[in-house]
């Protein structure tokens, strides 16, 4: 199949688009660089998936949505993010590519911290973006999807949190794709100063059964010297939507980012989850789960590079398979030579249900250093009969002796997720893809 | 009728080709407490696993009825629901699987839709019953028998019996790997069980179980065959002499299931 490489915008109406929107000038300019460079870059390779004929070119750009007055004013599928007992102090929903909705504490504010959608940070804050946008973490000119994202970022959020400053609640970001036909090129940047902490969840969520269209997410969480950043999010797309989703992590001393992602996609996607643990006893938990119904294709790489001494790494995905999916797991743990002490641990986990399902997991240590520790397992197996035969002999019918072995599996990586309101609505998503 | 009838008749059954049992006949009913004895490899496990429907175990002949119904006729939670319940000699972990969560299915399983066991109903139950078991309350809230300790599979698979209350009930070893307060609190579990709506098929290596539950029946296994029934003193007995007066009484020399009398 012929692969059509070129490009849906060109430099004017990126140029346009940018000036709507009152961008600094090196953000304009960070912008059409990017779109030469994706016209000669290639596509990334994600191991063992050929992504050679996936759209990720063709798409409509932009789409507006209206606001909301109230949290308790939307529909129930994106009701379901959080629990209308207790509304998120701290949220901002993004409709299309329009702010609907946003709250911050008053005293989060008062302390300087930011969260707000990245347009206004780039108005707001425009320093703080500048010095960290596509800089430490993801570049450009990785490959075309990175300048691909840098040409025609759509929305975002931004979130930073000053030196010292821990704070407890949660801060919570919803991607709402309304339109089915809109593409999604997301930024997402957390910035986590010296010796602060913080928990950051967030909903991607669309209904594009039929539209085909493009989601281009890249993440970029930055950990500086003692922070903590918790990092969770549900995605969801609908299967109309072919996705590429980054999400890479750069902890320094004794820093540490966990992730607890839920990816629950029902499009093709490829996933790249990867951590540099740059500083000395820096730490990650890079936890995901996803199930894969219909004809979807995934790919997910779970990567923790490190190069600080005695840092921690820990790996664990699992995944279920059913009807005609495929799905593959790479995790890869890399000790850089230097890092004594290091220690990586991987656990890769894939449940067959159906004959036709594929899943291949594939554990990778690329060791440079040899005063490390590290372990890795990975299996691909079906669910136990003797499991089902021991659950129905308590009465249980196989149905939901199934479903029980299914979230079973799952739970390990759920249980992970740090908004109990969003854990249950990765539970109902689990549910309604496995059922 | 107070309680139930399980009534096993003429069973044979295949294991991968081998036939294990050779004609099992017995008889419970509701209110008597039997024992299984007999040596190891003489078919007890089999016996049990065929009762509850193991997918391994094939019957080649003879028959399985629960209150004149066919038990071999329904799935393994069919023959559940219908009151049997087998606490096995080696319980599967069901990972992520919290033993609340598990138990709750169970019970919910022989509710009606829409009439499940009401959150705090269900709390209480489980509470008193872990007490009674002396079972910490962490368990609970533990994946089901993943990392217990041999003992702490054997309290969970009594914990189980307690809260599903079946009609009838066989334990297979389920004094195995029990130290000997752990052994007063599990049989202190079954015999609170006692009652003319259940009925118990114990299955046993030793008298010690024995010395805390009477028996009102004690049965002998031998090559795939209940070769001996009697009364309580029968435990005593084998526990005393060992085995080998039955096989000389009967003219048996090799006990295990391979060999014919
Ligand atoms: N999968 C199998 N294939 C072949 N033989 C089997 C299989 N499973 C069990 N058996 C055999 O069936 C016989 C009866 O086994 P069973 O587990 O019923 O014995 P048991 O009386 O419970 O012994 P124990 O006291 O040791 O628990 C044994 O000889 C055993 O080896
Ligand atoms: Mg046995």
């Amino acid at each position: 199949m012929a692969v059509d490489t070129k490009l849906p915008y060109d430099k004017s109406y990126i140029e346009q688009f940018s000036s709507e929107r009152n961008e600094p000038a090196w953000m304009k300019e960070l912008r059409i660089n990017a779109l030469e460079q994706a016209e000669s870059l290639e596509l990334p390779k994600p191991d063992k998936t050929k992504i050679g004929n996936w759209n990720f070119t063709r798409f409509k750009h932009v789409a507006t949505g209206e606001t909301i007055s109230s949290l308790t004013d939307l529909p129930a599928e994106i009701q379901d993010f959080f629990d209308v007992e207790n509304l998120p102090e701290n949220i901002v929903i993004q409709r299309n590519h329009s702010v609907a909705f946003a709250q911050l504490n008053e005293e989060l504010k008062n302390k300087g911290v930011i969260f707000t959608d990245i347009f206004t940070a780039l108005k707001e804050h425009e320093e703080l973006v500048k010095r960290y946008y596509m800089k430490d973490a993801v570049s450009v000119d990785e490959h075309k999807l990175t300048a691909l994202h840098a040409a025609l970022m759509n929305g975002g959020v931004f979130v930073y949190v000053p030196k010292n400053v821990q704070i407890e609640e949660p801060l919570q970001a919803v991607f709402w794709q309304e339109d089915p036909e809109v593409a999604l090129v997301n930024h997402v940047l957390v910035v986590a100063e010296e010796n602060s902490e913080l928990t950051y969840v967030e909903n991607y969520i669309s209904n594009n059964k039929e539209e085909a269209t493009v989601a281009n997410i890249v993440t970029e969480v930055i950990a500086q010297d003692n922070a903590k950043i918790s990092f969770g999010a549900v995605d969801n797309f609908a299967a109309g939507t072919t996705t590429y989703v980054n999400r890479r992590g750069v902890g320094y001393r004794h820093a540490t980012i966990d992730w607890a992602l839920g990816q629950m996609n029902d499009g093709n996607t490829v996933s790249e989850n990867v951590t540099h643990l740059i500083g000395d006893g820096s730490v990650s938990n890079a936890n995901a789960v996803t199930v894969g119904r219909g004809k979807q294709i995934q790919n997910f790489t779970a990567k923790i590079a490190q190069w600080g001494k005695n840092s921690d790494a820990q790996i664990l995905q699992r995944g279920v398979m059913k009807e005609s999916a495929t799905t593959i797991f790479n995790a890869i743990g890399k000790i850089e030579h230097g890092a004594t002490g290091a220690n990586n641990e991987q656990t890769s986990r894939v449940l067959m249900l159906s004959e036709k399902a594929r899943g291949d997991a594939n554990p990778i240590l690329l060791i440079e250093e040899d005063d490390v520790t590290a372990g890795h397992a990975a299996s691909v197996g079906r669910v136990d009969p003797m499991q089902l035969y021991y659950l129905m002999s308590r009465g249980i019918t196989q149905e939901e002796a199934e479903r029980l072995v299914i979230h079973g599996f799952l739970d390990p990586v759920v249980a992970q997720l740090p908004i109990a309101a969003v854990k249950k609505q990765l539970k109902q998503v689990i549910e309604r893809k496995v059922n | 009728m107070a309680g139930s009838t399980l009534e096993i008749k003429n069973l044979h059954v295949e294991i991968e080709g081998k036939e294990i049992l050779k004609g099992v006949d017995l008889t419970i009913k509701g209110g008597e407490f039997h024992a299984i004895m007999g040596p190891n490899g003489t078919g007890k496990s089999t016996l049990a696993s065929a009762i509850m429907g193991h997918p391994k175990y094939e019957i080649t002949e003879g028959s399985v009825l629960l209150n004149g119904e066919d038990v071999l006729e329904m799935e393994v939670d069919e023959r559940a629901r219908a009151g049997l319940f087998l606490a096995m000699q080696y319980p599967s972990e069901i990972s992520g699987v919290t033993t609340s969560d598990f138990l709750r299915s169970a019970i919910n399983a022989r509710r009606e839709e829409g009439d499940e066991i009401p959150l705090m109903k269900f709390i209480k139950d489980l509470d008193k019953d872990l007490d009674y078991l002396e079972i910490d309350q962490s368990m609970a809230t533990r994946y089901l028998n993943e990392g217990f300790s041999g003992g702490e599979k054997k309290r969970n698979e009594i914990l189980q019996l307690m809260q599903i209350k079946p009609d009838i009930a066989i334990l297979d070893e389920i004094d195995s790997g029990l130290d000997i307060d752990a052994l007063k609190v599990v049989s202190k579990g079954i015999n609170k069980m006692r009652g003319e709506n259940f009925g118990c098929l114990i299955i046993t290596h030793y008298q010690r179980l024995l010395n805390y539950i009477t028996p009102d029946f004690v049965h002998v296994m031998m090559q795939g065959r209940v070769v001996k029934s009697g009364g309580p003193e029968l435990a005593h007995r084998l526990e005393a002499e060992g085995y080998d007066w039955i096989k000389e009484e009967l003219g048996i020399e090799d006990e295990t299931v391979g060999q014919n009398a």
